[in-house]
């Protein structure tokens, strides 16, 4: 069967139409279509991403403030996650490409061993951003602050831990003088947004009231992302005017004074756009990888059933590879228009 | 029985070991620089400040590594390099211009857009 294929083919039976054009198979030819195609759509949401960014200018979020976090770890790393699912992304394009590259020598085995590869660092990718997702939906301990003139600030530093509440009005649940250590870190992000904090003390959902014992946060600084009245745009505020604030606008009992992590509506970040295009963005590049892996499952079970073995040319896993390519490709631009500019 | 997949396959791209040899050996060339390209990136990232006078050489840097990177997967990765010089062209042509135009909207429209918005409203 190979050395069928590896004949020079004769034009006049390439294609149905008699004629090969470009040189290029007709499977190979409409994926790059499809890919041209759909890198407009992928440049459409770019294109419209740096207008809106730019234009915000400093009001908009810095990646690698937002992005700085790492599982297990915490923060202080900035874009070392990004980057390193930047890289999972690039290996995996390797394989991938070494896998077409045993192709080309009919050599099964190899073509096995690389697509799988492949498949995995899809798949270590998804699972990546799926954390982030999750990180960037969840937010941050501080949140972003609406301060008293009206404008919103984000917090830097290290969040004081929460020890935990003393009860010293009696509610459904809760004794007086009992001390609550579970869930307090959801408690009493859920009580800030509902202004239920006033003075220090909790309101917790039972009607009981509690005492909040928390550790001094350290190194606090505002920045102010949108201007009031008072504070201008990229103004800072550190040390005990800026505790003042922050606490200022927690006690103030009024709710949604504060916004933790982000959804469609607004976000702890910065514009409201940020956390659309973000979803959108990386939501659309991700379903692209997800496709993706799929193909690439359904190509490598193409693969040790021996079909194209058979056939003579593993020109499947080419296109395939194509695909994939252009994901990477993709994710090149998202990484340096998104998290880096 | 004539068998048209065969025909299909028009590229005809098979090589021998040897030249597998050396294909990898330029695979592994190009991971490696696509590798480094990015941890420059990051610490550049990292290190200098967005409100530093140096950010716009910097901003000016990240899209020409960024387009370095892209030329190496599309010309080599997915092979675009070796194809037919027609097609290479009808993909890639359209595409530099389409980049130029987004640079131009990010760099400088974008900024003027919010200056203009700033003067007369929206």
């Amino acid at each position: 069967m190979a050395e069928h294929a590896a004949q020079k083919i004769d034009t006049k039976t390439a294609w149905g139409g008699k004629i090969s054009p470009f040189n290029a198979s007709y499977g190979k030819l409409m994926m790059w279509f499809f890919l041209v195609s759909d890198a407009l759509t992928f440049g459409g949401l770019l294109i419209s991403y740096g207008f809106t960014r730019f234009n915000a200018q400093d009001a908009w979020p810095i990646g690698e403030e937002t992005f700085n976090s790492l599982p297990f770890l915490g923060h202080g790393y900035p874009l070392i996650y990004v980057a390193l699912m930047t890289f999972i992304l690039i290996v995996s394009s390797v394989t991938m490409v070494l896998a077409v590259e045993a192709g080309h020598r009919m050599d099964k085995k190899g073509v096995t061993k690389w697509m799988i590869a492949t498949i995995i660092g899809g798949f270590f990718f998804v699972g990546s951003q799926a954390w982030e997702w999750s990180h960037f939906i969840h937010g941050s301990e501080f949140g972003k602050v609406e301060l008293a003139d009206g404008s919103q600030a984000i917090v830097k530093g290290h969040f004081g831990e929460i020890k935990n509440f003393t009860v010293t009005v009696a509610g459904k649940h809760h004794k007086k003088g009992e001390v609550i250590t579970d869930d307090l870190m959801h408690q009493y992000h859920h009580a800030v947004v509902e202004g239920h904090i006033v003075n220090g003390m909790i309101t917790l959902h039972d009607g009981s009231v509690a005492k909040v014992n928390k550790e001094a946060d350290h190194e606090m600084m505002l920045v102010i992302k949108k201007a009031g009245k008072k504070h201008k745009l990229s103004d800072k505020i550190s040390g005990e005017e800026a505790s003042k604030l922050y606490y200022g606008a927690i006690n103030s009992g009024e709710s949604h004074k504060v916004i933790y992590g982000a959804d469609l509506k607004e976000n702890e970040y910065g514009p409201q756009q940020y956390g659309q295009f973000f979803f959108f963005i990386t939501g659309f590049h991700g379903f692209h990888v997800f496709s993706g892996v799929c193909f690439n499952i359904i190509i490598l079970l193409g693969v040790l059933k021996g079909t194209y073995q058979k056939r003579g040319h593993y020109e499947m896993v080419e296109k395939t590879g194509l695909y994939w390519h252009f994901v990477d490709l993709v994710w090149v631009f998202v990484f340096t228009f998104f998290y880096l500019v | 029985m004539k068998r048209d997949d065969i025909i299909e396959y028009s590229l005809d791209a098979h090589h021998s070991e040897e030249e597998g040899v050396k294909m990898r050996k330029k695979i592994w060339f190009v991971t490696a620089l696509l590798t480094v390209i990015t941890i420059v990136e990051v610490a550049l990232g990292s290190l200098i400040k967005q409100s530093s006078p140096s950010w716009p050489i910097i901003k000016v840097l990240f899209i020409i590594l960024t387009l370095i990177k892209a030329a190496y997967i599309v010309l080599s990765f997915m092979h675009l390099g070796h194809e037919k010089k027609s097609l290479k062209y009808i993909v890639l042509v359209p595409y530099i211009f389409f980049i130029l135009y987004l640079l131009v909207l990010l760099l400088t429209e974008s900024v003027y857009v919010a200056g203009v918005w700033e003067k007369h409203g929206y």
